[in-house]
């Protein structure tokens, strides 16, 4: 197969993906800033949650989840947009190179800085707060963290094909994502809302995903399998709509 | 001893000879009830550089999108490189190379790193220095593409289909929004790539872009060719009238002129007369004749054979639907 393709894509994306401010600002630096902020605020008191964990360590599943929609999700779609109506992707299909490489090459950059920025949160958290880490956790963590990231990546391309303009791109992300983060136990702990509004945030993948992180990080619980097969469904539904409608070239067409 | 020489002397360009590049037969497209292409047929010969020109609205981008395997047809046979393009594979795109009408730098990489990933696309990539020599970017190798201009940013696109070493190169509009210099340093990668001996089909609005490169040009005019020949001998270019033009002299008349040229030419309110003849060496030598005779020099004196761009409008002229 085409692996060593696949990673060369890879290291290119990645390369132009840290030369982007407005991406490095969103994915790599806003979680821990948010991190910081809620834990100095005390949003939700001293200790939160049903566990009554400490702030700082209930929020660094949260705000992981965080991490890993903007790395997989936002920056995805705002970038893959961008791309399709700039005629890279077109350019790049011009080309050899095989789709599915374009593709599993972008869901690689995405996983990789989706761990790099967990890697950081879990750092701040230990080094500023004194968060314990159990070395036991760390399998469980990247396993749910990739299956998260990879789901993120298929919804990424499922919603490009719904977005016509880059420039629409930014807004609609985040216009889905922020009312999720508030309903989903990553800015607010989940038992602090009402009962409908926990059943509505069940039914979207986010929830699953901070979910799934906060018993991942506990060396009690380990990964939550359930979450995971939500986050598998939601990414198989992405992949019929990616697969049925996904374009290469540009919305404007001339004859 | 034909059969020899035909087989040992170097095909001039533009004869069928060997498998075509590309090879075009009644082909035909269709968006609904729009017939877009109409029944065009072309065989572009191995090393040649054809143009491709049309206005608007023609059918000439749907006709090379077509040929990339972009788009597809709903009528007729097509064969790029001895390959239907609807069958397409990765080998044959190895043996392509697609400059884009309209397409930005890959965001976030360097002229360099961006002709690195694209090499690693490629079975048998050109070496990526050479390349951005080739199109003259040396000097903006450590760019960002973002920060390149115009003229740069479409240098880098060629660089990115020529990475490939392909066979075949098509060049949408490769000039439009250039500059002056920009084109003329634009004309000379393209003639570099014709003495490496690719086939080149190109797209241009510019008549002096397809007079310069081309080797052959075809015109197209509501999906259908119209015109089809070399630079020099397109829609009878060479059979038309030339026009002869020269200022009479304040002293003189028309009744003054040779009894042979009286009748053909025809003087406006300034005294500047017009001649339009299908034989100008007949009148030049008349009107020479006269004017050395009467000791006249006409200094502005000017022959003049249509341009392309003359045969073109001509050509394009009332069929923007047939």
């Amino acid at each position: 197969m085409s692996m060593p393709l696949v990673l060369h894509q890879a290291r290119y994306d990645l390369r132009a993906f840290l030369r982007n401010k407005q991406g490095r600002y969103f994915t790599l630096i806003l979680p821990i800033v948010l991190l910081v902020v809620f834990v100095s605020v005390g949003v939700g008191g001293k200790t939160v949650g049903p566990d009554h964990a400490d702030s700082s360590t209930y929020y660094v599943p949260g705000l992981s989840a965080l991490a890993i929609v903007a790395a997989s999700f936002v920056n995805l779609v705002i970038s893959i947009t961008a791309q399709r109506e700039a005629g890279v992707l077109k350019r790049r299909r011009a080309t050899p190179v095989p789709a599915w490489v374009l593709i599993a090459g972008r869901t690689l950059t995405a996983i990789v800085v989706s761990l790099a920025t967990l890697t950081m949160l879990l750092a701040v958290g230990h080094f500023a707060y004194g968060i314990e880490l159990s070395a036991a956790t760390i399998p469980d963590v990247a396993v749910t963290a990739i299956v998260g990231s990879a789901a993120f990546c298929v919804l990424g391309y499922a919603l490009s094909t719904r977005i016509r303009s880059a420039d629409a791109a930014q807004p609609m992300v985040q216009a889905l994502m922020l009312p999720l983060y508030f309903i989903s136990g990553v800015f607010v702990p989940s038992v602090d809302l009402p009962g409908w509004l926990r059943h509505v945030a069940s039914a979207f993948p986010v929830e699953h995903l901070a979910d799934g992180l906060s018993h991942a990080y506990s060396p009690a619980s380990g990964v939550v399998w359930s979450d995971l097969a939500v986050l598998s469904l939601w990414a198989a539904g992405g992949l019929v709509l990616a697969l049925r409608r996904f374009s290469w070239t540009p919305s404007t067409t001339t004859t | 001893m034909t059969a020899i020489a035909n087989a040992t002397t170097p095909r001039p360009p533009g004869q069928p000879g060997g498998e075509a590049a590309i090879s075009i037969r009644g082909l035909g497209k269709r968006y609904g009830r729009v017939e877009a292409v109409r029944g065009i047929d072309l065989d572009v010969a191995p090393g040649e550089i054809f143009a491709f020109l049309g206005p608007n609205g023609a059918g000439k981008t749907t006709t090379v999108e077509i040929l990339e395997g972009f788009r597809h047809r709903t009528e007729g046979e097509v064969s790029v490189l001895g390959v239907d393009p609807d069958a397409g594979d990765g080998g044959w795109r190895n043996r392509l190379g697609i400059v884009l009408q309209e397409s930005q730098p890959e965001p976030g990489l360097t002229v360099r790193e961006a002709l690195e990933l694209y090499a690693g696309y490629y079975a048998r990539p050109r070496d990526v220095e050479e390349t951005i020599a080739l199109v003259a970017l040396d000097e903006k190798a450590d760019t960002l593409g973002e920060q390149l201009s115009g003229g740069q940013r479409r240098r880098l696109d060629v660089a990115l289909a020529l990475i490939g070493d392909p066979e075949l190169i098509f060049l949408d509009e490769p000039t439009t929004g250039f500059d002056p210099q920009a084109r003329r340093a634009a004309w000379q990668v393209v003639e570099g790539l014709r003495a490496l001996g690719k086939t080149i089909f190109l797209t241009t609005h510019y008549m002096d872009e397809a007079e310069r490169l081309a080797d052959r040009i075809a015109v197209i005019a509501a999906g259908r060719i119209v015109a089809l020949g070399t630079p020099e001998t397109i829609g009878r270019r060479d059979r038309r009238a030339a026009t002869i033009t020269f200022s009479l002299p304040a002293n003189l008349r028309g009744a003054h002129l040779p009894a042979g040229l009286r009748g053909v030419t025809h003087l406006d309110d300034r005294g500047r007369a017009t001649i339009r003849t299908e034989t100008p060496l007949v009148q030049l030598l008349q009107l020479s004749g006269w004017a050395i005779a009467a000791d006249l020099d006409l200094p502005d004196l000017d022959v003049r054979r249509p341009t392309l761009e003359d045969v073109y409008l001509e050509l394009t002229r009332d069929r923007k639907d047939g």
